[in-house]
């Protein structure tokens, strides 16, 4: 068990507990899980605007002429298809068949790239990435120095647009810009999020963590703005299909099998390439489903999943109650033959076997 | 956060409420706030005689799931039939329409190891 002294801080910690937030250990980060209530934060997200403090996550910079070949050698997706000013959904596989990370990239410039990674792999994602860089590009660990706050919901962008000349309406999903903020320059403001709900990413300088967060708490007001923990950014994920790093996929886990094929681009070498295109060819035995509950239980994490029969058939990464939809949802691997849509699991629950059925992602339709 | 002083508490973070041999159980303010949004109780185990420290229940909350021990040994002659469509009851009234088994208790002598509120109200650091 960690201890409060060892745990790092944000920024923005005594804000959050000022504020009366209930605050856990997190990736050894002490971080707020809820305020006001997971289904009071999940519907304001939902319906209005919330802000999550995601200070914790972790930002490389990669600069030099060999940047992008170090980023295709290391990640899945094809890096070369991004312009400046754009955003990519990659990953990083490992050498033995599994992931190293889940990350965005972030191109400023043809030589200059952001990489936005999990706080509990920040140490093990730069060793890595160290590892593979032969020539010698600039690569800077900003994590410790950067803030990052998620403003999401229907209501976020005109919250931000108030703060910034930045037309916010004009940005395309998974594309970024650099402008001025809340009176301050080079803040980046990245049309992408966790949620589903539409919204920003904002990052800047600790310095100004304050500033910014009294700012968009003040432009959000008349929306009914809230602060939003880290609980309620995980039934909002989860709503979604959103995997994340850790339950629904890690070390272990093949990015085909987690239903990752659309950001692993045989385009060009990288980590494991041959082998996960031989995988591809061949067809996986597992696939991460979603999956309904279709009588009363709620799935977790680690649980059971069984066919008809009772044989053991996969295992549940995360599971909650919906707060959106009032079902009770989840995702796990489960054998190939079991994965088509509306295919009838048991979720092993405590002694029983409880019915689901699995259904396509996202939970939540728009 | 409030810890009335005519109940009794334990280190699960249940509250008793001992009226000659019966006794009311719920789970605390603090072990609600704890659990967070609660989807529902389920508790199966009407009519059977458990001891103390057994496993009567699960509580079901968005985030999380937990036991619900017996506070003391004796035969669960109620269960709260409000919890079936009102859980969230348990995070509003904790103590009040909140209640969840009321206990025919087979060793009265037991209550004598319950926390009072002031101990209780210690364990959580209150």
């Amino acid at each position: 068990m960690e201890t409060t002294t060892e745990l790092k801080s944000t920024a923005l910690s005594q804000k959050h507990i000022s504020l009366g937030a209930k605050m856990v250990p997190f990736a050894g980060y002490n971080m707020p899980v809820s305020y006001t209530g997971l289904n009071d934060e999940h519907t304001t997200v939902r319906n209005g605007v919330g802000v999550f403090d995601v200070s914790h996550m972790g930002e490389f910079v990669l600069k030099g002429d060999k940047a992008l070949d170090l980023i295709q050698r290391v990640t899945s997706n094809d890096a070369s298809k991004l312009a400046d000013g754009k955003v990519q959904y990659s990953c990083m596989p490992n050498d033995i068949g599994g992931i190293v990370d889940d990350l965005l990239v972030y191109r400023y410039k043809a030589d200059e790239y952001y990489l936005v990674v999990n706080a509990s792999n920040i140490e093990k994602d730069w060793n890595w990435i160290q590892k593979y860089n032969v020539h010698g590009v600039d690569m800077k660990n900003i994590s410790d120095a950067t803030s990052l706050l998620a403003v999401q919901g229907p209501k976020a962008l005109a919250t931000l647009q108030k703060l910034t000349d930045v037309n916010l309406s004009a940005m395309e999903y998974y594309s970024f810009a650099v402008g001025k903020f809340a009176g301050f320059d080079e803040i980046i403001i990245s049309n992408t999020g966790y949620t589903g709900a539409g919204g920003f990413e904002i990052y800047f300088p600790n310095a100004i963590a304050d500033k910014i967060w009294d700012a968009i708490f003040e432009a959000g007001k008349e929306f009914g703005i809230k602060p939003i923990g880290l609980g309620a950014r995980d039934t909002l994920r989860l709503e979604m299909g959103f995997c994340l790093y850790g339950s629904d996929i890690d070390d272990t886990t093949s990015p085909l099998e987690a239903g990752l094929g659309w950001i692993t681009k045989f385009t060009k070498e990288f980590t494991n390439s041959k082998v996960l295109l031989e995988q591809k060819e061949k067809g996986v035995t597992k696939k991460l489903v979603g999956f309904e509950m279709l009588e009363r239980g709620i799935p977790r994490h680690d649980y059971e999943i069984a066919d008809a029969a009772g044989a053991v058939i996969g295992r549940v990464t995360s599971g909650t109650q919906s707060p959106s939809l009032n079902i009770a949802i989840g995702m796990g691997y489960v054998k190939t033959e079991f994965a088509k849509a509306d295919t009838e699991i048991f979720i092993k629950i405590r002694d029983k076997a409880i019915k689901a059925k699995v259904v396509k992602m996202p939970f939540l339709k728009k | 956060m409030t810890f009335p002083e005519n109940l009794k508490y334990t280190k699960d973070h249940e509250w008793v409420k001992i009226e000659g041999n019966r006794a009311t159980v719920g789970i605390t303010e603090f072990a609600q706030g704890e659990l967070g949004d609660i989807v529902y109780v389920e508790i199966e185990t009407e009519g059977e005689t458990l001891k103390h420290e057994e496993v009567f229940g699960t509580v079901e909350a968005v985030k999380t799931v937990s036991d619900l021990f017996m506070p003391l040994s004796g035969k669960i002659t109620e269960v709260n039939p409000g919890l079936q469509s009102n859980p969230e009851s348990v995070n509003k009234d904790p103590y009040g329409s909140g209640w969840m088994i009321k206990v025919e208790m087979s060793n009265a002598a037991e209550a004598n190891n319950l926390l009072s509120a002031a101990d209780y109200k210690t364990l959580v650091g209150h």
